[in-house]
Formats: C-alpha cells, structure tokens, sequence
C-alpha cells in the first residue's frame, strides 16, 4: 500500500469519529450513510478534485461537488472542514442552534464549500447537470461530481436529470450512487426495488462503472477511471458498493442507523474502532 | 384623472420574449430554459440570437429548476419558461430548496398565469401562483401590465441578483404604458391621482381599473389608480401615501383573493392605516373554460367590477 492510501485511510478514520461525535453530540443526525460514503468523500476533496478552500461560489477552474442526499451532511461538514474550508472546532456546532452547520448543509448560512442547499431529495443531479453546463459555456474544462443515496433514486425527477445529461452530451459530470441498499423503512429492495441500475442508466446513454466503495484503493483507482471515462460524450454513473455504518462495526448492515444517534457507550465503542490520526475537534 | 389611451393591442408574454432578446444582447451571461414551450413563451427571437445559450428541458420542469439553479453556479444568469402552472406548484419543492433557499439568481418566467389562459380549463389556470412564490423568503414577485412593462421588467430582473418570479399572461391586451417608461423593480407606478378611493391592481386589470376609473369618473367619483406591478417587495410607502388621503381601497388582480396582492396590502393596511377594503379577485374557487373575456366577467375581474367594488368601498367608510 502507497503511503498516500495510508494517509487518505487515516483521514477517513478521524472523518469517522467526527461523524459518531457530531451526531452523538447533538443526538440528531444520521451516521449509517455517512460512513458508509467516507472513503469516497476523503478520497474526492484529499486526492482526486483540484479545489480551493478559499471558497468562492463560481468556482471557476476547479472541479465542484454537489451533494444531492444532504443528511449525509456530517461526513461532508467534516471533510470540507479538514480540507482547510472552515475549522473543524465548528463541528461541535452540528445540528445546534444559531450554527452554520445545519442539519442539512445550506449555502444560506454562509458556510464555505456549500454551494446548493439540499435535504429535499432528487434535486441534485439536475444541479449538477447546470453546473456542468455553465462550465462548457465559460470553457472551463474542469470536472462536476455528485452524490446520491440510491433510495434517493425513487424520486422521479432524478429520472428526468437523468434522460437529459446523455440527450445533450453533458460529458463533464460524474454522478455517483450510494449503493448501499438500505433506506429509512429497510432495505431498498423490499421498501421499492430499484431494478438493474446499471441497465437502466446505459439504457439513457451513461457510461456505467461500478466500483467498491470502502476500500481507499478501489476508490482512488475508481474515481481514476471515472475521470478517465469523462469528456467522450457522455455523462459518466459510478454505481458504488457500500456498507452502511462501514468502520463502526454495531452500525453495519443495517437500516437501523440510518439516522440514529450513539449514547455514550455507544459512542466509545465507536471510537474505540476508529484511531485518532489528526486529532478530535 | 390621467387620460390613457392605446393604439395597439398585443400579449404580455411577447413582452417578455422581445425582453429576453434585449436583456441577451446586453449581458452575455444571460440563459434561457424551457420545458417544450418555446413557441408560448415566445422564446425563439432569444433561440436564433443565442443557440449558444438556449437549453431545451423537455417536459420536465422540476429538471429545468435544478439545471437554472446549477447554472448560476458559473455565474449564468437563467432564465426558465414555461406555464405558470407548472412553474410554481409543479416545483415548488425545487424552487424553495434549489433556488430561494440556496440564494441562486434564477428568473422564474410564467407564462399564462390565470383565468385568462382561457379554454384550456382549470388544470392549466393557477389562481394561487402569486401567493406561493410571495411566501419565499427572498423571492422578489412581479406581476406587470401590458407588453411595454412586460418587456421592461424582464430587462430589469436580468441586472437584478437574487430569484424573482415574473408572471404575465396569454391574451392581447391594451398597450398603455410608455415605451421608454423606466422599470423600477419594487417601485409602484401611480397611473392616475384621484381623491375618493384608492384601486390597487396588477397584471391586466390594471387596465380594467383604468376603465373603471373613467366610469366612477363620469358617476363624481375620484378614483386613484396605482399599478402594483412589483407583489414583493411590496411599496408600503405608496399604498400608504394614497390611503391616508382616500381612507379606502379597492385590490384587484387575477388572483384567488386568498394569498395574492389583496392580502398584502390587507397587511399593510392593518399594520398602518386600518381602512375599508374590497377585493376584485377570484373568491376561492377554481376557474373553467371559456373565452377570456366569459371568464372575466364570469369571475367579475374586470371593469364593472372594480366599479361596484369601489362604491361599495366607499359606501364603507360611512
């Protein structure tokens, strides 16, 4: 292993006690999801995107990231805030009142490294598409990712977002799905089945990768491959394995931390798992 | 009272196309959306002109909302078309979350707001658009007159930053406002000073308080018109100034009278100044098909009745 995935693991590790700290903190919030989607988030803001913690809203020149499932919020709160966008001491903030670090993330509280409010599911990708968009209208070369949960695709307008970025050759973005399998009722598969993703997305004209979402290794190599999918056409869709509470052993497999907070023993037995490398905020 | 007269008669929704076409002209940042209505929206003099930054939806509107809002990231200045049916209830979730809460510089452009829509019945007539969009915080909401205002403050929303709603209609109506007439945004635009009652409309029926205006004119009454063209932010100050003369009022718009332009200056009055107050407006009830003019005096939104509602106004005052 490079000394570059040691680090990004490490990273990953404190971006997980972050997150059972944060939602423990408040005793809101919603852990499963945000673990699960760690190794993608660390491995996107510390290897992959060129982007600038100095924060403007354009972003002009720098590749952009839009989380369209918001109440994964506490793993992209900790991620911006590590990557230098705000100090991590604002953390202990989450979910508590007259705070920037809303429940879900909102660009109203003036947050650096939010640029769309989102919580209200289904909206992302077609931001996303608008992003991209207004890129290829400046000659911006560089690159937009999303994020989605997969019960998230149950809305329909992701369906329409979906049928117009390979309609009109939006070849700059890169959507991910969150596969996880679970949502707030159970598991997908049993709440509304989602079908053959994969089938279903190279039916509008993606290009389909699917890639294994908590291993750093895998997640690199595949953001790697996305990128090099881009730019030839079509829209490129990452369909990524996870496992929802991945890291936290108690948490995994199941729907029922999908937004549960730990009591104090459980927030030990977490961290008890996790290794502290840059220090607790 | 101010004489107003017209030559011409033209649609309000190709106001707001020659606008689109002057406001791309003058910033480059200037985009437009629409979901598979270019030829209602009177879209394609801006299509020809700038292909370049034309995005066709198709029949999704709620995509159209999250792309405007996405393209503003980039600093894209989107502006979206379609009914105003279907761009405000339709998306309304997209439009909160995406646009108004988000803080993005999206033009909310509806076409066929109202009764007027005509023959296509209820479905396609919202009467409740005005009140939705005027419930966002942040949401600037204009209602204009005729084709000049229609055109002017399409113009105008293009130099202003922040969502804004803009919503005009579908028939031919009177042209009276002066071509070269400045478009302040938030800025009410006294049509004609009067002593006995003041009328408070928007959209068309600032025409039909016109008319009305004559006739109480021609009955000794002195009415005072004032076209609200601007919903929010609302002009307090001349609302107030015109009621502390009249000590009563009259709202009219093509609106349910629950949420629209009569309950904002309720508000006001309430607040400030309480007086009389009537409303020309559709007493909550969805509309139906039939000519625009059926429809006008069916729902009493024209003339006769702002007439009546402006005596009774009065009578009120004791």
């Amino acid at each position: 292993m490079t000394q570059d995935i040691l680090e990004l693991k490490g990273i990953a590790s404190q971006v997980r006690r972050d997150i059972v700290r944060m939602v423990h903190g408040c005793q809101s919030g919603h852990p499963g999801g945000s673990l699960g989607c760690t190794d993608y988030l660390v491995a996107l803001y510390f290897s992959i995107m060129k982007h600038d913690p100095s924060f403007n809203m354009e972003g002009a020149g720098e590749d952009l990231f839009f989380l369209s499932n918001g109440h994964i919020s506490p793993v992209f709160y900790s991620v911006l805030s590590r990557s230098g966008y705000f100090d991590k001491a604002e953390l202990a903030e989450f979910r508590k009142i007259n705070s920037r670090v809303q429940g879900h993330p909102t660009t109203h509280e003036g947050l650096p490294g939010i640029r769309i409010a989102s919580g209200s599911l289904g909206q992302g990708l077609s931001v996303g598409i608008g992003a991209a968009l207004s890129k290829k209208l400046n000659g911006d070369d560089r690159l937009v990712f999303t994020l989605h949960g997969d019960g998230e695709l149950q809305e329909g307008q992701i369906w329409e977002a979906a049928m117009f970025a390979p309609h009109n050759r939006v070849d700059n973005l890169i959507a991910t799905v969150d596969v996880n399998g679970q949502q707030i009722d159970g598991p997908t598969k049993v709440v509304l089945s989602l079908g053959d993703l994969r089938a279903k997305f190279e039916a509008f004209g993606w290009e389909v990768m699917e890639m294994q979402g908590n291993d750093m290794t895998l997640v690199v190599e595949g953001l790697q491959k996305a990128i090099s999918l881009s730019g030839k056409g079509k829209p490129v869709m990452i369909l990524m394995q996870t496992e929802m509470g991945a890291g936290v052993d108690f948490m995994m497999g199941s729907h029922k931390w999908h937004g549960v907070a730990p009591n104090d023993a459980q927030l030990q037995q977490a961290l008890d798992q996790l290794p502290e490398t840059l220090g607790d905020y | 009272m101010t004489k107003y007269t017209y030559t011409e008669k033209k649609d309000t929704r190709s106001g707001f196309g020659a606008g689109l076409l002057e406001a791309g002209k003058r910033n480059p940042k200037v985009v437009a959306l629409c979901a598979d209505l270019v030829g209602s929206l009177k879209m394609q003099d801006f299509i020809n002109a700038f292909p370049e930054r034309f995005v066709q939806v198709g029949i999704a509107e709620a995509n159209m909302i999250g792309i405007a809002a996405g393209m503003t990231i980039g600093g894209q200045i989107p502006f979206t078309g379609t009914f105003a049916n279907f761009s405000t209830g339709r998306v309304y979730d997209q439009i909160r979350q995406s646009v108004a809460y988000s803080d993005k510089n999206v033009k909310i452009c509806a076409s066929h707001a109202g009764l007027t829509l005509g023959e296509d019945g209820a479905t396609h007539q919202i009467l409740e658009d005005l009140g939705m969009m005027k419930m966002l915080p942040g949401m600037t909401v204009i209602n204009p007159c005729d084709y000049n205002q229609t055109k002017a403050a399409t113009i105008a929303i293009a130099e202003h930053h922040g969502p804004v709603y803009l919503r005009f209609g579908r028939p031919v109506v009177p042209i009276f406002t002066p071509a070269d007439q400045v478009f302040e945004i938030g800025k009410a635009w006294m049509v004609s000073e009067g002593t006995d009652v003041t009328i408070i409309a928007t959209g068309h029926l600032v025409w039909e308080a016109i008319q009305a205006c004559e006739k109480l004119e021609a009955m000794g009454i002195s009415a005072e018109v004032i076209n609200i063209h601007t919903i929010k932010p609302l002009d307090e100050e001349a609302i107030l100034k015109s009621v502390s003369k009249t000590r009563c009022v009259v709202t009219a718009e093509e609106h349910n009278r629950l949420g629209g332009l009569g309950d904002s200056v309720a508000q006001v009055l309430v607040k400030n100044l309480p007086v009389p107050q009537e409303y020309v407006a559709v007493n909550d009830s969805f509309g139906e098909s039939g000519t625009p003019e059926q429809l006008m005096e069916k729902y009493k939104l024209n003339a006769p009745a702002i007439v009546a509602a402006a005596q009774k106004a009065i009578q009120r005052k004791g």
